[in-house]
């Protein structure tokens, strides 16, 4: 068994944790020459094969590398765009890495959020009373477990709702915080 | 060992079709809860592929909480079929994948007089799939 990463959420939804243990990253390198078989894009700051999925690069594949070098999002190492150098003839044969993109911090902060609200979702359309939120997500490469702790509930104190009570009371009647003050 | 309750829904979010055979807890008004269901199902698909480590074949498959289990089915047309179970049932992609290719194209889209697109009218696919579910191993008539 292998525990791929674990993310801790607090009470609102943001992400206060996250470790990454193990990847299994499929990623392919191969040497091409122009012109490029694949369509690229460009896609939230990052390459992405669009279309001519083969060997084993799929479409949603991210350009990782460049002649051995990583590429850094759009950019290749040395500064220039990635799509801009590989649509010029002249930079051919060329070998390029694709792989499944690696999560960004920003995109490991929303998917935390996302997730947040699919739990509550989840007990909200239970055709069962009392459901907790999404315990297990299964999926064909993984499984996602989620526990939710008791200090996930706010913390009542019934004498600070009475004492607030009456303090509103007796301002009201003072007429200090009345309406039409 | 029972069902609770099953959607099916197209490629644009309109739901097809709703049964329920045990189900203790309504979630609201019935229009807004196909919305509601069918954007989780839109969100949990986004969130999987995202998350995902390799590349996904069949993709998001089921979910648990502590009540139910919802079983989940989308074909490359995308159809959608959803089933909220207890939580003693296993995998049941072949059943889903029955009522998609056994009910659902056989009797409604194979069928001239029935539109695509909107509600299932056809009181034939009704009764048909209520008799399969009803068939199933885990179903059983007193919930629970």
């Amino acid at each position: 068994m292998a525990i791929f990463s674990v993310y801790v959420v607090n009470k609102a939804g943001g992400l206060i944790y996250q470790l990454d243990s193990y990847a299994p990253r499929a990623e392919a390198e191969k040497t091409f020459s122009y012109p490029l078989d694949l369509l690229l894009k460009l896609h939230d700051e990052r390459v992405l094969v669009a279309f001519g999925q083969r060997y084993s690069i799929r479409v949603g594949h991210a350009v990782l590398a460049i002649n051995g070098m990583d590429v850094n999002g759009r950019y290749t190492a040395d500064g220039k765009e990635v799509l801009e150098y590989l649509g010029n003839p002249a930079n051919y044969p060329v070998s390029i890495r694709f792989g499944r993109p690696r999560l960004t911090s920003n995109e490991k902060l929303m998917l935390a959020s996302m997730f947040h609200s699919l739990f509550a979702i989840g007990s909200q359309l239970s055709p069962e009373q009392g459901s907790s939120g999404i315990e297990m997500l299964e999926t064909d490469t993984f499984k996602l477990h989620c526990y939710q702790t008791l200090t996930e509930m706010p913390i009542r104190c019934e004498l600070f709702d009475q004492n607030l009570k009456l303090a509103l009371e007796v301002a009201e009647k003072a007429g200090t915080f009345g309406p039409g003050s | 060992m029972t069902v609770h309750n099953l959607y099916l829904f197209d490629r644009n979010g309109v739901c097809l079709h709703y049964s329920e055979w045990h189900r203790k807890k309504q979630a609201g008004i019935p229009k807004e809860e196909y919305k509601l269901m069918y954007g989780m199902l839109f969100s949990i698909r986004s969130f999987v592929s995202k998350m995902s480590p390799l590349d996904m074949k069949d993709g998001f498959l089921a979910f648990q909480t502590s009540r139910y289990k919802l079983h989940y089915y989308e074909t490359p047309t995308g159809i959608k079929v959803v089933m909220n179970t207890d939580l003693g049932v296993g995998p049941i992609r072949d059943v889903l994948h029955h009522i998609y290719s056994a009910l659902y194209v056989e009797l409604v889209v194979k069928n001239p007089l029935c539109p695509l697109g909107q509600t299932v009218q056809s009181e034939l696919f009704r009764s048909r799939l209520d008799s399969y579910v009803r068939s199933l191993p885990f179903f059983s008539a007193r919930a629970g």
